[in-house]
């Protein structure tokens, strides 16, 4: 609507047109690909306040430009998860693995393991050393996951399905229809517990669950029969007619690129072997893969309703994130101090000017990405 | 007029099956005809339809003899998604046909499949939302829609391909009365206006008779079809609508296919009913009632479904509930039966509140038919079945099986319960609550996809069990069920009662849960009407 009213307002003034962001959701792979690069980020460093940084950076993107549907709100949750894996990695420093520093903040009672768990602890001394330690540890693992969140909540993963090249549609598709029916499979079993109830039977305990899983899946199993009788009505699986030539390239391409990525990951992990053989070896791989999944596309007569549009704003929101992993990395592999908060002996962790630079890079997808539709631009 | 579905001799026969569902049947149906399938439960309804596009017999076996062609092409050699852009299927229950899970996806899909360019497929998404009235709910999840919403969803996920045959299997046996004339008038906007090809199924014929511009009739057993105009396949048809029989009985010539027609006509019989009052004057001793609800308060999470209900029943009435999908009539059963407590007020069954009671102490008091009867059935054959119901209610070895016997006797001990027809498999979930002798005995929604032969013999049941001493509940969308067998309707509106008294009084004169009877006969200054065609002939009888 305000875009009617700005372009007919420009032509009678006859100016030139202000611009406008028409509201979209971004592309979902460039929200997925922005996050991956914050979850790199802050795998290469334990210091407290970078992390920090980073969620607030994650948590100010999705402020700014999630979408108002309910799946969006999933942000919250990942932050909650996030703090009871700090919790439990505390915890589980302090009573099972050996400590390191002097500063004895309180000493369990410790139980002698026999020989057989040499080494394994349980109880004891818990150092102040071990428990920050511990704490930055658990800080890293939970920013990776509100990373995960923050992509999660800023575009769902069934839109990052919908997206998948065609050649994986059908990969795609059964989880879409796995999502929808687990709903159903709940509401059956409620239909199935009335029903015992009604028949004046038992419907908690081992027997009455026991008694219920018969029928539920019956029920699953009909209702996929005619999921697919409805399906191939409307179309599923219509092919187009391709020469036996173009097959065997198809086969020969992509079974080609699973030998080259294996040998190419392997050259790579494995030390011993020239790395001048596996970086190679892995990109021709990928390159013949790219070609197979194309080729193997060109098989379904499928096209798109409305796919995704990738332009300006995905490669702006990408090459962010891709700004913010590479500049730590680096910095991580340069050895620049400050990345790595000391904690034995404990000390205040110092903020690498370059590291925060980076990390901000990320927040401004907040103003790159087009406004979500249905919210105040 | 160009032929665009022929069946040349076709016989189906299913793998298994001694006989052939469908024998020898040979006919052509026109571009832009609006063909109504009609036949009693099980007679091959079904398998008429899905032969359209080729699911018999690609997807369900079986053998065919004889050609099939739609659009020219041969369903022999075409498979459904070889065909799915000429012909549209429309399932009997549309949530189980949905691959996505919003509108507007579940409107691409099918074009997905077709390989419909980007472009044709915006412009088509949006011209079939605004044709079948759904911009408004383009973003929403399908689970949350309503009834009537899901199948137009359906219908206008098919009509994206633009096909050229559009195939419902009871489009609306699920649908309030007003959800389902939202629906017929869709598909008559798409005949008219569209001229695509429309055959669909159903059983109730007084909503879609009037529609049709031919009739197809299967007998069942392989006998010959009945094609021909509505007036001729009604003229002898076993299954047909109250108007029509109240037109055989009255020997109005020609045959009246809807209430209009049969108004000009029924000036006569009106004055010949007008003469003498046709309904027995209420002599109700009121016996104390046996189901005391009182300013009952029931809500799902934000959804308040029950706000104050109150409602008495006693022995021997028999209450039709009704209301649109969503008014609170399925929520109002399962409090009486005690599988929701209350937020606020009371429910007493018998005096006591059934959601303190289990096992033989509730099921002595209150029985409920759920809307899907094969929920309550899970043993493989009827004998298991019916030994169970005695263990569970606590009675003598061998009773259920007795009562079944005497509802039903040609239902055998020995099938699996899956095996039966709905109408059967209807009666023996009745007879497994009714063996362990409730006081009240609910039923939700139970003629859903039963023929008239079979609804007869339920309201005759019905009516016998209150006779007996039964407080009955039904919940219905059934106008002519309730004016059948209730003595008293009480309407829901958004979990209010918003009308209460003898059936007579509350329906005619409603447009929407009005029967056709008395729709046919209600005048300005005749309101003592006669609900169904056995009154009617009753009346007559005592005339002369």
């Amino acid at each position: 609507m305000t875009t009617l009213d700005v372009s007919r307002a420009s032509d009678e003034t006859g100016s030139k047109p202000p611009r406008v962001r028409l509201p979209r959701l971004l592309h979902p792979g460039a929200w997925w690909l922005w996050a991956a690069g914050l979850a790199v980020a802050a795998s290469r460093t334990t210091n407290p306040l970078l992390l920090l940084l980073i969620v607030a950076v994650a948590a100010y993107v999705v402020a700014a430009r999630r979408s108002p549907s309910p799946w969006a709100r999933s942000f919250s949750v990942f932050l909650k998860l996030g703090l009871i894996i700090i919790v439990i990695r505390v915890l589980f420093q302090a009573i099972v693995s050996a400590p390191i520093g002097t500063t004895v903040v309180v000493t369990l009672p410790a139980l002698t393991l026999p020989e057989l768990f040499a080494g394994v602890r349980l109880g004891g001394a818990v150092t102040l050393e071990s428990l920050v330690a511990a704490l930055y540890d658990g800080m890293r693992l939970a920013t990776i996951i509100i990373c995960v969140g923050a992509a999660n909540s800023l575009a769902s993963p069934a839109r990052l399905l919908k997206a998948v090249p065609s050649a994986l549609y059908e990969f795609g598709l059964s989880v879409v229809v796995a999502v929808t029916f687990a709903p159903q499979l709940v509401a059956d079993l409620d239909r199935i517990r009335t029903a015992r109830r009604l028949r004046g039977r038992t419907v908690g305990g081992v027997r009455g669950t026991a008694a219920v899983a018969l029928p539920v899946l019956e029920g699953a199993l009909e209702r996929s029969v005619m999921l697919a009788a409805a399906m191939d009505s409307r179309g599923y699986g219509r092919q187009a007619t391709r020469s036996p030539l173009l097959r065997r390239a198809t086969a020969a391409a992509l079974l080609s690129a699973l030998v080259l990525v294996i040998i190419g990951t392997y050259a790579l992990l494995d030390a011993s072997a020239p790395a001048a053989l596996g970086l190679p070896m892995l990109a021709i791989g990928l390159a013949l893969s790219v070609v197979g999944f194309a080729l193997a596309g060109r098989r379904s007569v499928r096209t798109r309703y409305r796919p995704d549009p990738w332009g300006w704003a995905e490669w702006g929101v990408t090459t962010c994130g891709a700004i913010t992993a590479s500049a730590v990395v680096w910095l991580s592999i340069t050895g620049a101090r400050g990345l790595i908060a000391p904690v034995d002996p404990i000390g205040w962790p110092a903020v690498p000017a370059l590291a925060v630079a980076a990390i901000l890079v990320s927040a401004l997808p907040a103003f790159i990405a087009p406004p979500p539709p249905g919210r105040a631009p | 007029m160009n032929p665009v579905i022929e069946f040349d001799s076709v016989t189906i026969t299913y793998s298994g099956a001694s006989a052939p569902t469908l024998a020898d049947v040979s006919l052509t149906i026109d571009e832009g005809e609006l063909v109504l399938v009609v036949g009693e439960t099980g007679s091959g309804k079904s398998t008429f339809l899905r032969a359209i596009n080729g699911l018999v017999p690609h997807f369900t076996g079986g053998t065919v003899h004889g050609r099939v062609r739609v659009a020219g092409r041969d369903t022999s050699t075409h498979h459904p998604r070889d065909l799915a852009d000429v012909v549209g299927v429309v399932p009997q229950d549309p949530m189980s046909s949905f691959v996505t899970d919003t509108v507007e996806e579940e409107l691409a899909y099918g074009m997905e499949c077709l390989g419909i360019t980007p472009s044709t497929m915006r412009r088509r998404v949006e011209e079939t939302l605004d044709l079948l009235g759904l911009a408004d709910v383009r973003d929403r999840a399908l689970l949350s829609l309503s009834g009537g919403q899901r199948q137009r969803v359906a219908i206008g996920a098919v009509l994206t391909s633009h096909p050229r045959v559009l195939v419902l299997d009871e489009p609306t046996s699920a649908l309030d009365p007003g959800a389902a004339e939202e629906v017929l008038a869709t598909l008559q906007r798409l005949v008219h206006d569209l001229g695509i090809t429309v055959v669909l199924a159903e059983h109730r014929l007084e909503r879609v008779l009037e529609y049709a511009d031919r009739v197809i009739f299967v007998p069942g057993g392989a006998q010959p079809l009945v094609v021909g105009s509505p007036g001729t396949v009604m003229a002898t048809s076993p299954v047909a609508p109250p108007v029509v029989r109240l037109g055989r009985l009255a020997e109005w010539d020609p045959l009246p296919l809807s209430v209009r027609d049969a108004r000009r006509q029924a000036g006569d019989l009106r004055a010949r009913l007008h003469a003498q009052p046709v309904r027995a004057q209420d002599i109700a001793i009121r016996r104390p009632p046996v189901v005391a609800v009182d300013r009952t308060q029931a809500s799902y999470g934000a959804v308040h479904a029950l706000r104050g209900v109150t409602l008495d029943v006693a022995p021997g009435e028999i209450v039709a509930l009704m209301g649109r999908n969503g008014a609170g009539k399925s929520t109002l059963l399962s409090t009486l039966v005690g599988l929701r407590r209350p937020n606020a007020g009371t429910v007493r069954i018998d005096g006591v509140d059934p959601a303190t009671l289990t096992g033989p102490r509730l099921i002595g008091r209150v029985g409920l038919v759920p809307q899907d009867s094969s929920d309550l059935l899970s043993r493989d054959t009827v004998a298991a079945e019916c030994a169970d119901a005695d263990r569970d209610a606590d009675v003598d070895p061998g009773s259920a099986a007795r009562l079944l016997h005497r509802l039903a006797p040609e239902i055998p001990l020995d099938a699996h319960p899956r095996d039966l027809s709905e109408g059967q498999r209807l009666v023996l979930a009745l007879a497994v609550i009714l063996v362990s002798t409730p006081a009240v005995i609910l039923l939700d929604e139970p003629t859903r996809g039963l023929d008239y032969p079979t609804k007869d013999r339920l309201s005759q049941l019905l009516r016998d069990l209150a006779e007996s001493g039964h407080a009955i509940v039904v919940a219905t969308h059934d106008v002519e069920l309730a004016a059948e067998t209730a003595t008293r309707v009480v309407v829901l509106a958004d979990g209010e009662v918003v009308a209460d008294g003898p059936t007579a009084d509350v329906v005619v004169g409603s447009p929407l849960f009005a029967p056709q009877v008395a729709k046919v006969l209600v005048g300005p200054d005749f309101d003592d009407v006669p609900l169904t065609v056995t009154a009617v002939r009753t009346a007559l009888a005592v005339t002369g």
